[in-house]
């Protein structure tokens, strides 16, 4: 199957409302998961036979497990508040992906099977039957959410559109129909211990490689330890850290931070993933198994703190999931937070006045910053309500002379998403992902005629790979993404040999 | 003792008993159906004192679609607030003596008044419903009827100022109701549609979108404390997995 070719979104100056297009993204949908791939996560291989009853009874399931599904199919008074709130509406004009046409695609089969007035009356509250069609339309349109909560914050009775695409896609692989690029990413997960299958030697032979890469550049021997036992910190980041650009930069600032406060740190190679695309899936299962293995590695490392590096989803998983999946975490230091934010580690050591910088290091850059959806919607920071604004905030002001927030109504709770989260960052999906970048290039867009941004800083492995596509294509520079550790890094005066 | 009475009187216990089980139950199944992972949306109070003054906000100004967008709000707002208004008045056909607040004037003048209002915001909700693309496009028949039904009631319950009814008799027939001590229902056409109507609402409550109301208190964006680190938060099933290793 070719991507096809589709047409450009020109941008404009403010977001504008757009008049759906019916069917205007009913042909995409990503690719689907071999049959190995579904078998390692306990999943049949392809559509089983009598897969409606399968996916009903899963449906009632969940149903059962999860309040937030059973209050979200009940409680929508269908008043059209999130319809202009999905970044992915906003660009494909597509009304399934308004949050509410999204959900009602769930909401219909809930009716027909799960109440009393879709059984009798079926046409009235619009309850339909599951057949083939609409979990094609389920496939097509689940795989177009990225979980990104935006709706959730505007809805009036706080219905998250991502616990229904959780679900739906959780249905749908306990009937043989996941999706690649996720499945196959939690096999390598489970079995070398990132997504990106890189084995020990190979990261091992990396790490070496940075460690030089640093030495040349600053004279100083910052270490990149891994599988160190008995150290501090065992710090868990995303693999793309390891040689994705602008990632690695951010990792180098990690490094440099963690050197500079004389902090014992490692990475571990069983757990040398942030990302935890067990969420992506809807599979408590799968969560939880990716989860245990930072726990192990935990354990087997002896190690005191776990810190994690610039990744949305993953400080989703880890802020506001790790506790439950795979603690209580009473063998670690309890004098810190399980675990702790990278941006936490540094924002303390700059308040304590461990860390000093050159801003001035920095000065050929103006920086605004992008709230990634899963750390600004779905999780928190430091002790303060809004920390996971604040923090990173503080410490670009911190490390720089030149900081222009972009618009209100697209930051902080309200951030629009990248368009490459929830699973979709795949070039099977590259016209949803573009199209749904379209409302964060709008903005940035002004804050560069306005204020001459140069940089978008991130604290997320997916949204930086995103916007490397997405800038290229909007005609920005691929390098305006940066890591925001990279501002730390760069500007950090470093006192120890 | 009249057809009228009779029929208005069975009626009205069958659609109170199917208002308070019906809803009843839905609150018992929601409150027994764990939330295994905490996913409150920001800004998150981190105590439940903070989550109380969330909800009393969301319930009583409805903030998130204030934020969300204002037209809808205003209608929103106005019909619901209205609604209250008018439910107050409404108070002293069914409490005898007369509650002492209920039966000021401000409160009985507001409650009519109020009428208008609910007309108002509820047709503004439906020109929205016809005129916006969008919501035009998420509308099933039953959200039209929904709008529709309780416009009806608002405008027969107006209209009662013009084609009067004993309303003394209506009041002796609710609090017969209440004590078991049955009392004729006047068999006026517009006061018979407007009670008609009521009980259509009673009895649809517990099966539609009017669940919006408990399911706001239940929903986990907005009613839990932001302290997943501090506090493990796990649910039943969860911690079977636990054991199963």
């Amino acid at each position: 199957m070719a991507v096809k070719e589709f047409e450009k979104p020109i941008l404009k100056e403010y977001t504008p409302i757009p008049k759906l297009v019916e069917e205007a993204t009913s042909h995409l949908a990503p690719f689907k998961s071999k049959e190995e791939f579904q078998k390692s996560l306990g999943y049949p291989g392809e559509l089983v036979e009598n897969w409606e009853e399968v996916a009903l009874d899963k449906m009632g399931d969940l149903l059962k497990k999860y309040r937030s599904l059973r209050v979200y199919m009940d409680s929508c008074i269908q008043c059209g508040a999130c319809t202009d709130k999905c970044h992915y509406y906003l660009g494909t004009k597509d009304p399934n992906n308004m949050p509410v046409g999204r959900q009602n695609l769930m909401r219909g089969v809930y009716r027909k099977h799960f109440t009393l007035p879709g059984k009798f009356f079926p046409k009235l509250v619009g309850a339909v039957d599951l057949t083939k069609e609409v979990l094609d339309d389920w496939y097509s349109y689940y795989h177009q959410c990225s979980q990104c909560r935006r709706c959730a914050v505007f809805c009036p009775i706080g219905i998250d559109t991502a616990e229904i695409s959780m679900a739906a896609r959780e249905i749908m692989d306990s009937v043989g129909v996941g999706q690649k690029y996720c499945n196959e990413i939690i096999g390598k997960a489970n079995k070398i211990g990132n997504n990106l299958g890189l084995p020990k030697p190979a990261l091992a032979d990396t790490l070496e490689g940075l460690e030089e890469d640093v030495e040349e550049e600053t004279g100083i021997d910052v270490k990149f330890p891994l599988d160190v036992k008995g150290a501090d910190v065992l710090l868990i980041t995303p693999s793309a850290d390891f040689f994705a650009e602008p990632h690695v930069d951010g990792l180098i600032g990690y490094a440099k931070v963690f050197h500079e406060a004389g902090i014992s740190w490692t990475l571990s190679s069983y757990a040398s993933e942030a990302a935890n695309f067990g969420m992506f899936i809807g599979s408590y299962d799968n969560m939880r198994k990716l989860a245990l293995r930072i726990r192990e590695a935990a354990l087997e490392l002896g190690v005191k703190r776990i810190v994690f590096g610039e990744c949305g989803h993953a400080w989703r998983v880890a802020y506001s999931f790790l506790n439950t999946l795979a603690g209580p975490f009473d063998f670690l230091d309890p004098r810190y937070p399980v675990p702790q934010h990278i941006c936490e580690v540094t924002h303390d050591l700059i308040n304590k006045n461990i860390l000093k910088f050159d801003k001035s290091a920095n000065d050929g850059k103006v920086i605004t910053f992008h709230d990634s959806c899963n750390v600004a919607r779905a999780s928190g920071m430091g002790d303060v309500m809004g920390g996971q604004f604040s923090l990173p905030r503080d410490i670009i002001k911190a490390t720089t002379n030149n900081f222009y927030d972009m618009d209100d109504d697209t930051i902080m709770e309200k951030t629009f998403c990248c368009g490459g989260g929830g699973g979709l960052l795949t070039d099977d999906l590259i016209e949803l992902r573009m199209k749904g970048a379209q409302p964060r290039m709008e903005a940035l867009k002004r804050v560069v005629e306005d204020h001459g941004v140069t940089h978008m800083a991130a604290i997320c492995a997916i949204c930086k790979s995103q916007f490397s596509k997405a800038f290229q294509y909007y005609g920005f520079e691929l390098d305006q993404i940066i890591s925001l550790h990279q501002l730390v890094g760069d500007a950090l005066i470093m006192t120890k040999k | 003792m009249s057809f009228v009475t009779i029929f208005y009187g069975i009626s009205f216990y069958v659609a109170t008993l199917i208002l308070f089980i019906g809803l009843g139950y839905r609150i018992y199944e929601y409150s027994i159906i764990p939330s295994p992972l905490k996913i409150p949306t920001p800004p998150a109070p981190k105590t439940k004192s903070g989550v109380a003054i969330r909800l009393f906000r969301e319930v009583v100004f409805f903030e998130s679609l204030f934020s969300a967008t204002k037209w809808t709000w205003l209608f929103g707002w106005l019909f619901h607030f209205a609604l209250l208004l008018a439910a107050l008045r409404h108070l002293r056909y069914f409490t005898d003596p007369v509650w002492f607040w209920v039966s000021w004037e401000i409160v009985q003048a507001a409650g009519h008044y109020a009428g208008y209002m609910m007309v108002f915001g509820l047709i503004g909700l439906l020109a929205r419903r016809i005129f916006v693309d969008r919501v035009r496009y998420i509308s099933n028949p039953s959200d039209y009827l929904m709008l529709i039904l309780i416009i009806a009631i608002a405008v027969t319950g107006l209209l009662m100022k013009w084609f009067h009814t004993d309303i003394y008799a209506v009041k002796m027939f609710f609090i017969g109701l209440m004590y078991f001590q049955w009392s004729e229902l006047p068999s006026d056409f517009i006061l018979l549609l407007h009670l008609s109507l009521v009980l259509l609402l009673m009895i649809i409550f517990p099966y539609s979108k009017l669940l919006h109301a408990p399911g706001l208190f239940f929903s986990p964006t907005r009613n839990q404390t932001d302290n997943a680190r501090d506090q493990r938060h796990i649910s039943d099933w969860a911690k079977k997995l636990e054991s199963k290793k």
